[in-house]
């Protein structure tokens, strides 16, 4: 074949993405282009955006909340990737080897799919049902200590500014933890049998076993996890809106919850439109980097 | 991990007085189905599940057709510069909803889409079509070569090719897309949130959310409307158990 034939050939599916590319077009790159340009002005939303410059990122850098915003954020990668991914890779490698061994395939998959069931639940949902388990009275996790005889551990656990933010991350664990584990599940079962079988004729333990054989054959599952999962942490909202609202005091307030009042409460468009933009330039940065690692990864002769 | 759950479903069966009396974790003395059916009125619940209905389903149909034609030009057709064209799509789908919220909202109230059903299928079918795209590229660039040229040289042409081939032989990849597509835009919150403010249009997870949001229930409602927002995802799952836990993993690898 020759090469300007190769080429009008390839160029004949162009039309295939004609309204894709239009779509994209007018529901995510125009608008975040807008959002974008927002943040560089204020607006009350009706009239004339004023141009203001860098003067939103500037007040941004002096706002208290915005930073204590972004630090919850960081509780919430706590509580959405690094936790559920560590307890995630020791789940799957337990219910992979030892339930699997034991108990047969059967109580694997029934385990796993309880463990997997939170991801499928809409988060409103989810949050409805933990703001009643935590509420201060009648609430089951009270009521429970009391039952056991620890009345003094009972709490208003969302509601004050100590414990909340705790709560809402111990939530957010029970969400998270289906994903990585199921992910890890089937990344295990690629991982050759006769690698553990060696180990175990040479007398390594479980743990041993784990840490040599296990972590690095599923590395490539345990950085896409901690990728998706970190960016999910960033834009938590859901749970926020339904558990606590930011409150108490903003004790549990995330930049995406802290732009929405911004935009639809305060109706400061421009100063919401800078909160969400410095969101979206450090998802991306993540992204790329994550992107990265990836490729080096695959790279890499393994 | 599953006693939530079976908390919610105890307290939902219980009446307001009995759940007084002897508080979250007993077991109830007979099962008390009107705090469910009080619930299920107030809240219009069969409008909101028409609504989730209509809304997921339209989504996961539009947005599996329009990421397979991004595909099919990507991953098969190989067009020009379709690592930047592939780029494109994979920044759409990170770009959080935090940054199109606003401008989205402004600009449906422009066209007079503003709190209408079709507002939110069209921003979903793209958002969706962006995770879309790029997961049946790569299936895609897969794609038996031999098979499509064969087609070409029996008089297929690109459209033949695309439904009669194609479709037919990434039908399990389709599928998955399809569930995920699904029950994603069952559990979107913050657009629905932002976009559907009267009652009719509302789905499933904006009402229950707005309503936990402003504190309107009491324990006996908390848990009607618990149980019922579990139970239409409890239903997915078990009809989709294996697509979504094997889809979960394919998606994840890619």
């Amino acid at each position: 074949m020759t090469a300007p034939r190769r080429r009008a050939v390839a160029s004949s599916y162009a039309p295939f993405l004609l309204p894709g590319v239009l779509a994209f077009l007018a529901v995510v790159i125009v608008p975040f282009l807008m959002n974008t340009g927002l943040s560089f002005t204020r607006w009350q939303g009706v009239g004339t955006p004023e141009w203001a410059g860098l003067a939103n990122y500037r007040e941004l850098m002096d706002d208290s909340a915005f930073w204590a915003s972004f630090r919850h954020s960081l509780f919430m990668v706590v509580a959405m990737a690094a936790l559920p991914t560590a307890v995630g890779l020791v789940l799957a490698a337990a219910l992979f080897d030892y339930v699997g061994k034991h108990f047969g395939s059967r109580v694997t998959t029934v385990l796993r799919a309880c463990f997997y069931l939170p991801q499928v639940l809409p988060i409103a949902v989810a949050g409805i049902v933990w703001s009643w388990i935590l509420a201060p009275e009648n609430g089951s996790l009270n009521e429970l200590l009391k039952a056991v005889g620890l009345s003094g551990w009972q709490q208003d656990w969302l509601g004050d500014p100590d414990f909340a933010l705790y709560s809402v991350m111990g939530v957010m664990v029970w969400v998270q933890l289906g994903f990585p584990l199921v992910v890890f599940m089937a990344g295990l079962e690629r991982v050759d049998p006769q690698l553990y079988e060696a180990a175990e004729l040479d007398g390594a333990g479980w743990w041993r076993r784990f840490w040599h054989i296990t972590l690095p054959q599923i590395r490539p599952e345990i950085s896409v996890v901690l990728t998706w999962c970190t960016i999910a942490a960033l834009k938590v909202f859901g749970a926020v809106y339904v558990l606590t609202k930011g409150g108490p005091g903003g004790a549990t307030d995330v930049p995406s919850y802290f732009s929405f009042t911004t935009f639809f409460e305060k109706t400061q468009v421009g100063y919401g439109s800078a909160i969400s933009t410095v969101l979206t330039v450090l998802i991306l940065a993540l992204s790329l980097i994550a992107l990265r690692l990836q490729n080096r990864q695959e790279e890499k002769p393994s | 991990m599953v006693t939530p759950f079976l908390i919610v479903t105890l307290n939902a069966l219980k009446s307001p007085a009995e759940y007084a009396q002897s508080g979250p974790l007993s077991l109830p003395d007979g099962l008390y189905f009107d705090g469910l059916k009080d619930f299920w009125t107030r809240v219009d619940y069969t409008q909101k599940l028409v609504n989730s209905t209509l809304i997921s389903g339209s989504v996961a149909i539009l947005a599996v057709v329009l990421s397979l034609l991004n595909a099919y030009a990507i991953g098969v057709g190989r067009v020009k510069g379709r690592p930047w064209i592939l780029a494109f799509f994979v920044l759409a789908n990170v770009v959080p909803q935090e940054a199109l919220v606003y401008p989205v909202y402004y600009l449906s109230k422009q066209l007079g889409l503003y709190d209408t059903r079709l507002s939110v299928i069209i921003v979903f079918t793209v958002i969706q079509a962006a995770f879309g795209t790029y997961l049946l590229s790569a299936v895609l660039g897969r794609f038996p070569r031999e098979v499509i040229e064969a087609a070409h040289v029996d008089g297929a042409n690109k459209w033949q090719v695309l439904w009669r081939i194609v479709v037919p032989m990434s039908r399990p990849t389709l599928g998955v897309l399809l569930v995920f597509f699904f029950v994603w835009t069952w559990n979107e919150f913050l657009l629905p949130l932002v976009m559907l403010i009267s009652n009719d249009n509302q789905t499933v997870s904006v009402a229950l959310g707005v309503l936990q949001g402003q504190r309107l229930m009491d324990a006996t409602m908390t848990n009607a409307a618990a149980l019922l927002g579990v139970l239409p995802a409890l239903v997915f799952f078990l009809v989709f158990q294996r697509t979504l836990t094997r889809g979960i993993a394919v998606g994840a690898v890619k």
